[in-house]
């Protein structure tokens, strides 16, 4: 009799995944208590040096107006993360509900919203923010909503994509026969099996949103000051760098860090499931 | 006595994360020209043990004790680039699924002669003049032009030929075959087989050939090795085997592959009732999208049938033959074009949606893959309670009792009612399908090829299951399959079809007793028997049959 | 082949006019009045009514979108920019041979490159090399475009200089000086564009080895580096042509933080600066090429899948 032990099976945990999960892990930390953890006000012009050099007071110098660098980095840190995650919670929300429906229902449900979704990703991410922020103006719900919207498309294609191999098995078979529900065949029998792909998915769209919206700070179409995410401290200290200053290139830094770590993660994970137990 | 071609000693192999213990100190040897075959049941580690005569270990597993020597090399111990030097040229494997074992884009001719154009012993024209003078051997038809389609062009049994020439073709003095027919059609089966008989002999090869069949192994081999949970239970020649078993459990072996004769045919009295549980007439079906006018691909040309409570009709055929789709037109999956279904005289809807909620119930089928029939997230228990929830007939007090009753119905421990489909095997899965299906309190049942996908003893067993079941409650049985045997010992009336067709129609005992289409008896002609002698038989009675049903017809 | 061009190609067209509607339909909701934008703050109300007459804008929409529709068609008439009052196909035709240089130069170094590494990977799979270059390529995939392109300009520009922190393009400049000009963006491009296609390349390849007949083919003797490459390869076409494809018309389009970093005048930009000055025209010019890029790299990547594919077509003859 052949019995499987799910948890017990001892494998070697890479390094790699509890990095990232550790970086990870200090991040929201970070995100969840910033107001606490500030040396400075991020606002207050500690030196009249600007692009000053890292000092005692200062851990990673000054940005272009005097301010410390250190505070505004972790002042930025709730929003950046906090907007990255709100977008592709909202882009999941929708996709996933769309996309497994589209799976179950097939026929000209999924005909039509596939050929919409279709649309919409042969659109420029960053063109598609561009004019819609000029039209309504950068601010926080925009930016999200931007994201969302541009995300839930391709989250649509893979639950879509996921739901379909899942469909097509007997045991929905059986249970359509029963005469089931939407809402049962949609959360008793597909989503279980589809949780674990659409969860790493989340991270790894996370990680393109993070992107997506310092990017356009950067392009000085995100949030507006005196409020800051990351990819607006890159904005707004660039000219540091002609003086060889790394003021830019910190908030930058961060940006990738996030992003790498939530790759590595996922990377990590899903190489641990695929060297599974073999019989 | 010179030295054994294959020498195995003391073979010891484990998995690589939890240790269990796939091949127990194993110790066989193989002469040149031998025919070896290792029989057992899935998870006896037959294909593992075969695989290690070509040194490969399937990713996971370990080697942790024991030699395998091919001619005098070490195949355990033999790094990679050596390997892939004696593969082909020393050993070569013949796998079951050839559709699975083909590279899609690449041309069938290609694949044949790609390593042996490689080696740099032949030039490429003189290996593909080689590779065609075996596909010619091998029975297949305009070897040229066929060699050069790819693999999803020509049919399950040539695409079988090809992987046999593909072994074939640096002559290796082994070949490893693993259940090369087991996937093929019936009647396609005797033919692929007969041709491998004698293209071994020819060729002067060795083979370990795998199967779980001991008919089908009865055959081929000289000597039979029996194995069980990864340990070598007996081993010797085929008539010793097969006559004078010596353990138990190949004793069981046996029993279960007995094949049938007349002799098996159940015969039970028909009980004087006067109208049919179950009525079909005239039933066909299509899978074109409904539109105007007649469909124009019909998948199932006019069959009718009765069935009373307590009796099973059997639908046999191969793949293709419609046998599936007319069940599934039954269960109200898939809504004839034409023809009624009646239930206790009353005509249901074609689709099953479109049938009342009580009648729902009444029809419930098992489906062959045991594997994507149960939702792998869900235990068993919870599998079970939905459908009684869902139904609603037992009150919410006795439904735990009721899945209790119900695992003790299929013979599965009250504990199974906490386990997921990953901590079953392939017959604990049918018997929770079996139970899930009897939880709806049906009176028809359908089995689809419940047994197809499952080794001969575990079959044997829930076909067991299905007769008490079909006695204690009076069920009604649809039974679909290919298996004569299994047919012939469950089955009041019989229908035989072939592509979409019904060809005879009757009781078991004249059907399979004396039959009189020529297609039933090609069906029946090809049930491998416990005799060495059968192959050759069937194979020219097979080639006369054939050619009774169609002039022209070429080898599958 | 032909047949599946028929199908597709209707399709396609009737993406690409869907999407013009739907950009002059977004530009039609843009708030503010283009005319008065254009014009500036110290526009007199007659001068912003005449701006309107001239470029149409008191017409109604759907003659406009009409007009606008049957000037590309028939005319290749792009109309004209609100800003500078020059035919808008001027503007795109520079700015477009500039971004198809910048793309071009970039797709030609990193898709080979990108394929170099991703099967190298693949052919040593398992291997120390394999995982180190997957954390590599990982790490570049998911880092920002600005820092890649801020940490190059600090690097090579400011520190260094060797090269120029923005790209001057002019017309018949010499190969040195162009080559010079584009350095440092084509540089952080194919950093991004290899990581992205490599990383792909290595997880569409590494499916294909898990499928059975490659078992079959090691089992046979076949070597590594052979059995990805005549074997798993063929069968990678399909999602490979479109991945290339997707990145690709990211080079189109996608670039704007390049280009900003470095000054560079391409089509991205162009768009990006238009959306601020509410330059219409442009701004419907520039988004119906972008789109009609994604679509036409789509086809022509399934074009390849389908060619490549023996299935296609036929169901299948048995014998």
């Amino acid at each position: 009799m052949k019995r499987l032990s799910r948890a017990g099976v001892p494998q070697q945990v890479p390094l790699v995944l509890v990095a990232s999960a550790i970086v990870l892990a200090a991040l929201t930390l970070i995100a969840l208590v910033a107001p606490w953890i500030m040396p400075h006000d991020p606002g207050e012009f500690i030196s009249n040096d600007v692009f000053a050099a890292p000092t005692r007071n200062a851990l990673l110098g000054t940005d272009y107006l005097g301010r410390d660098l250190l505070s505004r980095l972790i002042a930025s840190a709730p929003l950046t993360l906090g907007m990255a995650f709100a977008a592709t919670m909202l882009a999941h929300v929708v996709g996933d509900s769309l996309g497994l429906y589209a799976a179950l229902r097939g026929g000209w449900v999924d005909a039509v919203v596939s050929r919409m979704v279709d649309v919409i990703l042969s659109l420029p991410k960053i063109i598609v923010g561009l004019v819609v922020l000029a039209a309504l103006g950068p601010s926080v719900a925009v930016i999200i909503g931007i994201c969302a919207v541009v995300y839930a498309a391709g989250v649509f294609r893979v639950a879509r994509a996921l739901g379909n191999d899942i469909v097509r098995q007997d045991y929905i078979v059986v249970a359509q026969a029963r005469g089931e529900g939407l809402g049962w065949l949609l959360f008793a029998e597909i989503l279980p099996q589809v949780a674990a792909p659409l969860a790493s998915d989340f991270a790894i769209r996370m990680s393109f949103a993070v992107l997506f919206i310092s990017s356009l700070s950067f392009l000085g179409l995100g949030v507006q000051p005196p409020m800051a995410d990351w990819g607006g401290l890159v904005r707004e200290n660039l000219d540091g760098l002609q003086a060889g200053s790394l003021a830019a290139i910190y908030p930058a830094a961060a940006i990738a860090i996030t992003s790498i770590a939530l790759n590595l993660l996922v990377d990590s994970l899903s190489e641990r499931s695929i060297q599974g137990p073999a019989t | 006595m010179s030295a054994p071609l294959l020498d195995i000693r003391g073979l010891s192999i484990v998995s690589e994360g939890s240790g269990r213990v796939i091949i127990d100190n194993i110790s066989l040897s193989l002469e040149r020209g031998e025919v070896l075959a290792l029989i057992g049941a899935s998870g006896s580690g037959k294909t593992t043990l075969a695989l290690t005569a070509l040194g490969h270990l399937r990713p996971g597993l370990r080697h942790r004790a024991g030699a395998v020597d091919l001619d005098g090399e070490n195949m355990m111990e033999a790094d990679q680039a050596h390997l892939r030097e004696l593969r082909g040229r020393k050993v070569a494997y013949v796998a079951q699924s050839a559709a699975a074992a083909f590279n899609p884009r690449m041309r069938l001719e290609d694949q044949v002669v790609e390593l042996d154009r490689l080696s740099g012993r032949e030039s490429e024209a003189r290996a593909i003049l080689k590779a065609r003078s075996t596909f010619d051997e091998l029975g297949l038809p305009r070897p040229t032009e066929l060699g050069h389609r790819f693999p999803h062009e020509v049919s399950g049994g040539q695409l079988q030929r090809f992987m046999i020439a593909m072994g074939l073709q640096q002559s290796p003095p082994l070949l490893v075959c693993d259940e090369p027919t087991s996937a093929l059609d019936v009647t396609t089966q005797v033919e692929v087989l007969h041709i491998l008989k004698e293209a071994i002999r020819n060729h002067h090869t060795a083979a370990l050939f795998v199967s779980h069949d001991l008919a089908v192994v009865a055959q081929i081999a000289t000597r039979i090795a029996v194995l069980r949970g990864g340990q070598l239970v007996e081993v010797g020649p085929t008539e010793q085997i097969l006559f004078a078993p010596t353990q138990p459990y190949t004793r069981e072996l046996i029993a279960s592959s007995r094949g049938f004769n007349a002799g098996s045919i159940v015969s039970r009295t028909r009980s004087p009732e006067t109208r049919a549980l179950l009525s079909v007439r005239g039933v066909k079906v299509s899978y074109d999208k409904p539109g105007k006018g007649q469909p124009v691909n019909i998948a199932l040309h006019e069959a009718s049938f009765e069935l009373q409570r307590g009796e099973v009709v059997a639908f046999i055929g191969e793949s293709g033959s419609g046998k599936s789709t007319l069940a599934r037109a039954v269960a109200g999956l898939h809504a004839p074009f034409a023809g009624k279904v009646l239930l206790d005289g009353r005509e249901l809807a074609g689709s099953i949606l479109d049938r009342d909620k009580a009648d729902r119930h009444r029809i419930q089928i098992v489906f062959q893959s045991a594997d994507t029939s149960l939702n792998p997230r869900h235990t068993v228990g919870r599998t079970l309670r939905r459908v009684l929830d869902f139904f609603g007939d037992v009150p919410p007090t006795e439904r735990s009792d009721r899945i209790r009753e119900l695992l003790a119905m299929v013979q599965l421990p009250a504990a199974y009612v906490s386990r997921r489909p990953n901590q079953l095997s392939g017959g604990e899965k049918q018997r929770v399908n079996l139970a899930r299906a009897l939880a709806a309190q049906p009176d028809v049942l359908i089995c689809d090829e419940i047994t197809s996908a499952l080794d001969n003893l575990v079959a044997a067993s829930i076909l067991q299951l299905v007769d008490s079941l079909r006695e204690t409650l009076g069920l009604g049985v649809v039974f679909v399959s290919h298996d004569l045997a299994a047919v012939a010992q469950l089955a009041d009336q019989v229908m035989v079809l072939k592509n979409g067709k019904v060809v005879e129609q009757g009781s078991t005992a004249s059907v399979l007793a004396r039959p009189v289409h020529a297609y039933t008896r090609l069906l029946k002609a090809s049930v491998p028997e416990l005799r060495t002698t059968w192959l050759t038989e069937a194979a020219s009675e097979q080639a006369t049959l054939r050619d009774a049903l169609s002039p022209e017809r070429s080898p599958a | 082949m032909l047949q599946f061009l028929l199908r597709r190609l209707p399709a396609s067209i009737l993406l690409i006019w869907l999407v013009s509607v739907l950009i002059f339909v977004g530009c039609e909701v843009l708030p503010g009045d283009v005319a008065q934008v254009a014009l500036g703050q110290s526009a007199t109300a007659e001068n912003v009514r005449a701006l309107r007459t001239e470029f149409g804008l008191d017409r109604p929409a759907l003659t406009r979108y009409a007009d606008w529709l049957q000037g590309i068609v028939f005319h290749a008439d792009w109309g004209r920019s609100i800003t500078t009052r020059t035919p808008v196909s001027a503007m795109l035709a520079e700015r477009l041979s500039n971004t198809l240089l910048l793309a071009g130069v970039t797709t030609l170094i990193a898709v080979p490159l990108a394929l170099l590494i991703g099967l190298t990977m693949a052919i040593r799979s398992g291997s120390n090399y394999d995982r180190a270059a997957s954390v590599a390529i990982l790490g570049l995939a998911a880092t920002p475009e600005f820092l890649i392109g801020t940490i190059a300009v600090l690097v090579f520009a400011v520190k260094l200089h060797w090269l120029p922190s923005t790209s001057y393009l002019s017309e018949g400049s010499g190969l040195t000086a162009t080559a010079r000009a584009i350095l440092l963006p084509v540089g952080t491009l194919v950093i991004i564009a290899t990581a992205q296609i490599a990383r792909m390349t290595r997880a569409i390849v590494g499916n294909v080895l898990a499928l059975p007949y490659i078992e079959m083919a090691r089992l046979k003797g076949l070597a590594g580096a052979r059995v990805v490459l005549v074997h798993a390869l063929r069968n990678a076409i399909g999602p490979l042509a479109n991945v290339i494809a997707l990145n690709v018309a990211y080079l189109v389009s996608g670039v704007v933080v390049v280009e900003t970093i470095f000054a560079y005048p391409g089509l991205a930009r162009l768009m990006a600066d238009s959306v601020q000055a509410r330059d219409l025209p442009v701004v419907q010019a520039c988004a119906m090429i972008f789109c009609a890029t994604y679509i036409m790299l789509i086809v022509a990547a399934d074009i390849i899948a389908y060619a490549c594919d023996p299935k296609s077509g036929s169901q299948g003859r048995s014998a």
